[in-house]
């Protein structure tokens, strides 16, 4: 491979990043090797095809109908849980919902916070909002425990260091905690685990995810491997839930196609070590349990997607990555080079909602709309029709009125005036054949370096004849 | 079983499609029209002509309407609806007098058959129109396949190549199914299986500029599989995937090339050897 173009500007961005990533070798082996054993896992895991597909089919059924009733079930789940003691939190933004937890962990003058996987407080950056109030919070899943010890951000979604192989991790628990390097994996788990069990003891509050929030019952689901879901939320006096508001389901038996999909196409599991339904606080009668717990609702964007009968879809979502585990871009750049909490093809599209396109004008363009995630994906969300469509709303004029936030990101009169004059090619048959007529005859002339497209190909070179020209020759008939 | 497959959404909207019914297919017909697709149209010609050629040898009159040019997927793909909308009425148009429509790419077909739906998706009566071109429009090798049910003798000699299937052809149009069972009627040709096989070639139309170095490295690592699968030459029913494949081989010097399926199917049917 030639040397390429540097991309010294675009450094801050997708591509900036993706070059990047793709010069690690290391990086891309982990993640090759990490996201065909997930592939496999899966195809596993479904090994009946008719099955599979009529029970990805009610998924479908099962959130579309959740959506279709979204605001109704909101209010069911709390009044269910309020009924249960629960107090129930409205966050419209991640600075309000950091708020709320800051002010529930004060209200206890709690100092140490203990935390359960959860991409939501991910989202929220409620580390570093708790960090500058002088509260710690430590991660307690294992991959986040790591890169929280790295100072990095979650790559994945459920696996968070899948970025980083044993030998990284050693090295790193070495650094940072001053043990001995060891290549045992069961070794580097305990190391982990003895780190954190005291933590359990200490904390003042936990914190977790919500994998699905049932609403007839107002239960919240959580799924784990770990244990460290459970510890987090019971161990500790305190539990604070967050949560985005499209996790309600109607009911409990909503949950058993879905758990069944989430666990099978996440990590081909038949079900996770740990599933976790909790109704509420400690009772009178009972001698464990937090004696309180919170559950925050966050929107941050979820209702603009909401809003749109297409991009409603989006909110389908149950977290899976299994969308990204068969990207073949997520499987080139890793989930950083996307630079936002939730990467690959659904990041791409759930990000924009979230933060507005502006800030990541690149993500529609990341993908060569192969398919892949829309096929695999458990309840059915069209991602390469999502895509698309952030593609149109992200080339749209302020004029077109773009219906996502910060739309037109990508809006060029340049570009528009490059399609319009395609388009009038393409309809034009004179135009057109004049075109076949020039390009054949003087194709070769063309320069040998056209841009992005060199980089990676020999030019193009245009044949002598079209078969516009070829094919009247043969046929000797001309228009039919 | 039954009592899990309930029915969970019988009043909602934007639940997903119903799973396609398997296709069913008409009699071989008298007559076609050819759409050769604009990729093919500029850089491999020879490809629609061996097309047209294998429909003719089947007793088909082929038609190639002079004012064709393309379905339009480049801007429907960059998210220029109306550019794209532009230029699939044209060819909506020209295609509107129900001869059966076969097309030698599978992502251009697939246009045909799914997106249109969607370009004219705000236009009932265009609708219709779109609907009837979709029941009407095939890739090469599911016609020569399914309706022409050909029953070929192999004049070629003995070899062994490997297959590559665009994404939408595989996903839209089951390409890779039809073209595997195509070669598998070819007594001298042995099809291997390269790694990664399923994996798309890093094309994606706009996509292969607009990010060329993850485009790169996806084609980088298809040439390599496709190199190393001990296949002497690499055959695809799909245009762009042929500009990115053989385009990055020349780029890195290889010899090793791709062919289009058409050109590969033609010469071993008429005992022709062409390079």
């Amino acid at each position: 491979m030639s040397q390429r173009i540097p991309v010294k500007e675009l450094t801050d961005s997708f591509r900036g990043r993706a070059v990047g990533a793709l010069a690690d070798a290391q990086l891309r082996t982990n993640f090759r090797v990490a996201m065909d054993s997930l592939m496999k896992k899966r195809a596993d895991a479904f090994p009946d095809e008719e099955e599979r597909e009529g029970l990805r089919e009610l998924g479908n059924h099962i959130k579309a109908r959740a959506l279709s009733r979204l605001p109704d079930l909101l209010e069911q789940l709390e009044t269910r849980l309020t009924a249960n003691g629960v107090k129930v939190h409205w966050a419209e933004t991640t600075e309000e919902a950091n708020r709320i937890v800051h002010s529930i962990i004060e209200a206890k003058q709690g100092s140490q916070v203990v935390k359960g996987k959860s991409m939501v407080s991910e989202e929220m950056e409620m580390n570093d909002y708790l960090a500058e109030r002088n509260i710690e919070c430590l991660e307690s899943d294992m991959g986040e425990y790591i890169v929280q010890l790295d100072g990095e951000k979650p790559s994945h979604i459920i696996m968070p260091a899948i970025h980083k192989n044993r030998f990284q991790v050693s090295k790193l628990f070495h650094d940072k905690l001053g043990v001995d390097e060891t290549e045992d994996v069961n070794e580097l788990i305990q190391i982990g685990r003895r780190t954190l069990r005291q933590k359990f003891l200490e904390a003042d509050v936990g914190v977790s995810g919500v994998n699905f929030a049932i609403a007839e019952t107002g239960t919240l689901l959580l799924v784990e491997n770990e244990g460290n879901g459970r510890m987090s939320t019971t161990a500790p006096p305190v539990h604070i839930a967050v949560t985005g508001i499209e996790k309600v389901v109607e009911n409990l038996r909503d949950v058993v196609p879905l758990l069944s999909l989430l666990t099978r196409s996440a990590l081909g599991q038949p079900i996770t070590t740990y599933v976790n339904m909790i109704s509420g606080p400690r009772k009178a009668d009972e001698l464990d349990g937090p004696e309180e717990v919170h559950l925050v609702l966050l929107d941050n964007g979820r209702s603009g997607a909401f809003a749109d009968a297409q991009l409603r879809q989006t909110l389908n979502c149950i977290r899976c990555g299994a969308c990204m585990n068969h990207c073949p871009v997520y499987a080139r750049v890793g989930g950083h080079t996307y630079g936002e909490v939730y990467p690959g093809p659904i990041g791409k599209i759930i990000t924009p909602h979230m933060v507005g396109l502006h800030k990541v004008p690149d993500h529609p363009s990341a993908s060569s709309l192969c398919g892949a995630c829309g096929e695999v994906c458990p309840v059915k969300i069209p991602i390469p029709e999502m895509l698309q469509r952030l593609r149109q709303e992200n080339v749209k004029s302020p004029a077109e009125q773009p219906k996502v936030k910060d739309g037109g990101a990508k809006y060029s009169r340049k570009e528009r005036a490059i399609w319009r004059f395609w388009a009038s090619l393409n309809t034009s048959p004179v135009f057109y054949r004049l075109f076949l007529w020039g390009a054949t005859r003087f194709g070769k002339l063309a320069p040998k370096n056209v841009g992005p497209w060199t980089e990676n190909h020999s030019a193009p070179v245009p044949a002598r004849r079209s078969l516009h020209d070829l094919a009247k020759a043969h046929l000797n008939q001309g228009d039919r | 079983m039954s009592e899990l497959f309930y029915d969970a959404a019988p009043n909602a909207t934007r639940v997903a499609p119903e799973r396609p019914k398997p296709r069913v297919y008409p009699d071989k017909p008298a007559e076609v029209t050819l759409f050769g697709t604009c990729v093919v149209d500029l850089f491999f010609p020879e490809a629609g002509l061996d097309a047209i050629r294998l429909l003719e040898r089947e007793g088909i009159r082929v038609h190639f309407p002079q004012e064709q040019s393309c379905c339009g997927q480049p801007a429907w793909t960059s998210g220029y609806v109306n550019e794209a909308r532009d230029v699939a009425r044209a060819q909506l148009n020209l295609l509107d007098n129900g001869l059966p429509v076969v097309v030698p790419s599978g992502s251009c077909a697939g246009m045909f058959r799914q997106h249109y739906r969607e370009v004219f998706a705000e236009e009932p009566d265009t609708l219709k129109r779109v609907d009837d071109l979709a029941e009407r429009t095939f890739e090469l090798t599911e016609f020569l396949l399914h309706v022409c049910k050909v029953d070929w003798q192999d004049l070629g000699q003995p070899t062994q190549i490997a297959l590559h299937t665009s994404c939408s052809a595989r996903r839209e149009m089951n390409t890779h199914l039809h073209a595997r069972e195509l070669l598998g009627k070819l007594a001298n040709v042995e099809r291997l299986d390269h790694d990664h096989e399923s994996e798309c070639c890093g094309f994606g139309g706009t996509f292969s500029v607009r990010m060329p170095e993850v485009s790169g490295a996806m084609v980088l690592d298809k040439t390599r599989s496709l190199r190393e699968s001990g296949a002497v030459e690499m055959v695809t029913a799909d245009g762009g995937c042929l500009l990115n494949i053989n385009g990055s081989l020349e780029k890195q010097k290889q010899t090793f090339r791709g062919r289009h399926l058409a050109s590969f199917l033609w010469g071993r049917v008429s005992g022709e050897v062409k390079s």
